[in-house]
């Protein structure tokens, strides 16, 4: 008799891979080739020899690059693969604010298809009708999940989306001669995003900060509101999954103003089919494709994100916008003489597009309810078992649900413990997880943020939760194991304060050489300092976690 | 006929496993869970999206038919460029890009994610490498968007709120970059055409903060004198910006070298592919300088040690930089943008090496010079600054009475060729790559003869 294992007797059980690889620049010897351009022939290397003494600034020394076989190459980079931990090979629910939701295979086949990805983007208009169309027909399904008016898919992320929201909505100011609204509000549970793009287009920004229920009041936005307003930037629900149920008021409020209301719908899977920002009487939004509509994160990009306004915006829109004229040809319109410009080459990230477009094609309207139903289905569910470990807490709207994520508070255990919340995470990728602990200041006190999505069952919930039970556990009973940890990926931990400071950081292995092997090199010409200088202001030294 | 089986991306949308999750949790219904949605906000109505194609197989009939309408540049020869560039896509590069763990990995932390971490820093690595400087951010955006940075950094440094550009720019190019620093800069000055010293110095004062140049430029020139532009601009305090396309640094030198403060560019070129305008990743270089460092927006990873002597790890440096940790007393802001296109590009410079890269420079511009050589001598055509030497795009003037650029590029495409970009009723901005083979060229040469 043999006793084979089931899924309740074998428990989830990890190990990273461990390779100790070299760095790419410590790999191979002189002389080996990974690739061999092919060479121009002898009529073309004259042409070229008749103006190449005409280049000014002509290489003279071969560039310090490494020499390796191909198949060394392949395998250095599988083996870098090999020690990540994406979210098709590990249940990716530790990233709130994220939507680490399954990114269809079947997707990645369709945007690297030839007719996607070999085609130019100045090619004849007749020759990518079907990439228009697509485009064109994606725009309109964002439009009909926003409820707003017109759309563009332009921007490269979700924070580039933001930033040409608020763009349009300075442009739209402008138009009216009011250019003295200088002054974007936003909510201290936003994601940072938004007051950081407000100030990078010239705003002054003013935060209002959360009451008891994880949402600002009406009368704490009022207190800053005046005919300076330009906009309110707001996520909703917030970064904690906390939905603002005055969230019309806040908008007429804004609007009382004279200002323009902007939705961050980077948390849009929370609400799909539940409620739109056009309902809520929004002027823009911006969806993240890589989070809600499926698309991959790809280890941090390329993303894409897309921006939809009403009428009244529109004539603001990034050019070139894709139309279909009455001949059912779609073509791309530059004539738009109040448009704020180009904010990426081109029309958008083509490959996250036509995924996005995929994607929704698969779930229709009954799907798209299903996923935000699933995914706060899952949320309350993990919520539900996270808040029986002792020292875990659901802080803000204690008496209610969560949407889509929860920012736990750890505070509990940690003064209970010593170990923090950042130490449980580091220990957590022993058992194969990933674990955010939340955007900086940490308001919520050792904070955690969970976000399940709609792409995980209840057996793998539980694996996490079953994780983090144990790391837990552990940091009342064996500490030292949590606070050294990690043991079992590629590598233990890392002494970070080198990296904050100017003296010792070493972003690549040429100032590496420089500060530590005394490697010795001729100065370049470059600038030099002069007098009258702005002095910089520097902000208090900060870790990732 | 609406398709109601369960949906193969939603595992908990079975009937079976919400009546499991919600009796577990003690919830009635989903309309529980939605409690602080108020009523008059619900969403009464459905989206009216087409019906769902639940089954892969209908899915992917019908986007297939839709992406059939495209032409692709495999069924055409393809001349266009100006910003996006037809170059070969090492199969190497093609499985790194599409591996499961790099596609779907994201925040994951230095531990988790190591490899991840690793393989970011040596895109760093062998860029700072190939550029002779120490710093090479994480990717930003594009290579338009890194200019735009580049230029805020400058106007940061310096306080002063001028920059001038030299050299031809593309509208596109010139557009975003004017959208993006419109915000922090007050003047963008162009200097077009052949570059004047004395027009250089007359204009560069103290206020202006940059002085940007292309390399390649937007027609594909390259003898620019980049030392004597430095010269020139660092006397007057002012930052030099040099934006390069990285491929051609086979051939040019480091652009530090002869006096680049700030490096900007675009990865597209490195083994990212077209993709429609979609696979384009910026560049940012500096110095160890940390006046420049801590004006990067973007992430950056360094090498630290760890626990155990002889191991290494990677972390954020200096991370107070960012918005992700200071809101918006950060630089500018920071967010996904396109990491992955690094990793490529960093895989694309090992797998070519010094010598590959040289070569593969050198063989871009004599096809390059060679195409200037054919098309310049076409009765009815000249090449715009012929003698000059270009990299891979050159401008072709259309002097055939009764012609027109887009005339001529209409009749090249009927005849399966798109001839280029045109840049005025009577301009054809041209690229020539290593995918072009002599009798590449010398088809177009005929087929333009014949337009």
């Amino acid at each position: 008799m043999i006793d084979f294992p089931t899924r309740d007797t074998q428990p989830h059980r990890y190990h990273g891979a461990r390779w100790n690889e070299p760095l790419i620049t410590d790999l191979g010897s002189p002389g080996e080739r990974g690739l061999l351009p092919a060479l121009a022939g002898p009529e073309m290397q004259r042409s070229g020899d008749r103006r190449r003494h005409l280049i000014r600034t002509a290489r003279t020394e071969a560039p310090r690059l490494p020499e390796i076989g191909q198949a060394q190459v392949l395998r250095h980079a599988l083996r870098l693969s090999q020690e990540t931990l994406g979210s098709h090979l590990n249940v990716d629910v530790g990233q709130g604010t994220c939507t680490i939701k399954y990114n269809p295979k079947v997707n990645d086949d369709l945007a690297n298809d030839a007719h996607v990805a070999r085609v130019h983007p100045l090619q004849p208009e007749s020759s990518v009708q079907g990439l228009l169309q697509i485009f064109h027909e994606l725009g309109q399904f964002l439009c009909a999940i926003s409820g707003l008016d017109a759309c563009s898919l332009q921007p490269a992320s979700g924070s580039a989306g933001i930033y040409t929201n608020i763009r349009m909505v300075q442009a739209y100011h402008h138009s009216r001669g009011e250019d003295h609204r200088n002054v974007v509000v936003t909510t201290s549970f936003s994601h940072p995003s938004n007051a950081a793009t407000a100030r990078a287009a010239g705003y002054d920004v003013h935060t209002i900060v959360s009451g008891p229920d994880g949402y600002p009041t009406v009368d704490a936005l009022r207190a800053v509101l005046d005919e300076n307003c330009a906009a309110l930037m707001i996520t909703n629900p917030e970064d904690i999954g906390v939905f603002n149920p005055h969230i019309a008021e806040f908008v007429e409020l804004v609007h009382e103003f004279g200002g323009l209301c902007i939705y961050d719908q980077a948390n849009a899977n929370a609400l799909l089919g539940i409620t739109r920002a056009a309902d809520a009487g929004f002027d823009a939004c911006q969806f993240n494709l890589h989070k809600t509509f499926g698309a991959p994160h790809f280890s941090g990009g390329p993303a894409a994100g897309a921006c939809l306004v009403t009428r009244a915006l529109e004539p603001f829109l990034p050019v070139p916008v894709i139309v279909r004229r009455d001949d059912d040809i779609y073509t791309l319109d530059y004539d738009r003489p109040s448009s704020i410009g180009k904010v990426r080459p081109f029309y958008g990230v083509t490959g996250q597009i036509v995924r996005a477009y995929c994607w929704i094609l698969a779930l229709g309207d009954e799907g798209l309810q299903q996923v935000t139903e699933g995914a706060v289905l899952a949320n309350n569910y993990l919520m539900h078992e996270l808040v029986k470990v002792a020292g875990v807490t659901a802080p803000l709207a204690p008496h209610g649900h969560r949407l889509e994520q929860v920012r736990f508070s750890l505070q509990g255990l940690a003064e209970r413990t010593g170990v923090s919340s950042a130490d449980l995470a580091v220990r957590m990728a022993d058992f194969g997880f990933h674990y955010w602990t939340s955007h900086h200041p940490y308001v919520v006190p050792e904070p955690a943020t969970f976000e399940p999505t709609e792409s995980y069952t209840r057996a793998e919930l539980d694996q996490f939760v079953d994780a983090f039970r144990t790391v837990a556990e552990e940091a009342s009973s064996s500490p030292e194991t949590v606070l050294t940890a990690p043991h079992r990926v590629a590598i233990t931990r890392i002494a970070d304060d080198v990296m904050n400071e100017p003296d010792t950081w070493a972003p690549s292995m040429r100032a590496y050489r420089a500060k530590y092997l005394g490697d010795v090199r001729s100065e370049p010409p470059h600038w030099k300092p002069f007098a009258g200088m702005p002095s910089p202001v520097r902000n208090p030294k900060a870790a990732h976690r | 006929m609406l398709d109601t089986r369960p949906h193969p991306y939603l595992p908990n949308s079975t009937p079976h496993a919400v009546r499991d999750m919600l009796d577990h949790i003690g919830v009635a219904g989903f309309d529980d869970l939605f409690i602080d949605v108020p009523a008059g906000l619900r969403q009464t109505r459905p989206f009216g999206l087409p019906p769902a194609l639940r089954s892969e197989a209908d899915l992917v009939r019908h986007v297939r038919k839709l992406l059939r309408r495209n032409e692709t540049t495999d069924d055409v020869l393809n001349f266009c460029g100006a910003g996006t560039y037809l170059h070969d896509v090492p199969s190497v590069c093609t499985e790194v890009a599409g591996r499961a763990e790099f596609v779907s990995a994201y925040a994951g932390e230095p531990y988790e994610d190591h490899g991840k971490h690793q393989a970011l820093f040596e895109y760093q690595s062998v860029m700072a490498e190939l550029l002779e400087m120490d710093v090479v951010s994480i990717p930003t955006y594009d290579g338009y968007q890194a200019a735009g940075t580049a230029l805020r950094m400058a106007a940061r440094i310096t306080g002063r709120r001028r920059a001038v550009v030299l050299g031809a720019v593309l509208p596109d190019r010139r557009s975003r970059i004017g959208e993006y620093v419109r915000p922090a800069l007050e003047h963008l000055e162009y200097l077009p055409g052949e570059l004047d010293l004395s027009d250089l110095r007359a204009t560069l004062d103290d206020t202006c903060a940059a002085v940007l140049v292309e390399l390649p430029d937007a027609h594909g020139l390259v003898d620019v004198d980049l030392s004597e532009v430095a010269a020139v601009a660092h006397a007057a305090g002012a930052i030099v910006v040099v934006a390069v396309d990285p491929i051609a640094l086979g051939l040019l030198g480091a652009p530090a070298r002869f006096g680049a403060d700030i490096v900007c560019g675009d990865l597209q070129s490195l083994g990212n592919g077209l993709h429609f305008g979609g696979a384009h990743a910026g560049l940012l270089a500096v110095h160890d300088d940390p006046t420049f460092v801590y004006e990067l927006p973007t992430r950056l990873y360094g090498i630290a040690p760890t626990a155990t002597s002889g191991e290494i790890g990677f972390v954020d440096v200096a991370y107070e930089r960012t918005s992700l940790a200071a809101r918006e007393n950060g630089v500018e802001w920071i967010g996904t943008a396109s990491a992955l296109s690094g990793i490529v590009a960093g895989t694309f410079l090992a797998l070519h090496g010094p010598s590959g890269i040289a070569e593969l420079s050198t063989s871009i511009f004599d096809r390059t010079s060679y195409a200037v050589d054919r098309l310049d001598a076409l009765a009815g055509f000249s090449v715009r600054d012929a003698h000059r030497p270009h990299f891979r795009e050159f401008v072709l003037h259309v002097e055939r009475p009764g012609s027109t650029a887009q005339g001529v590029l209409d009749a090249l495409a009927a005849d399966g060729i798109f001839g280029g970009v045109p840049l005025s009723d009577r301009d054809i901005l041209v690229c020539v790559t290593e995918t072009h083979s002599q009798a590449d060229i010398d088809s177009f040469a005929t087929a333009l003869e014949n337009s």
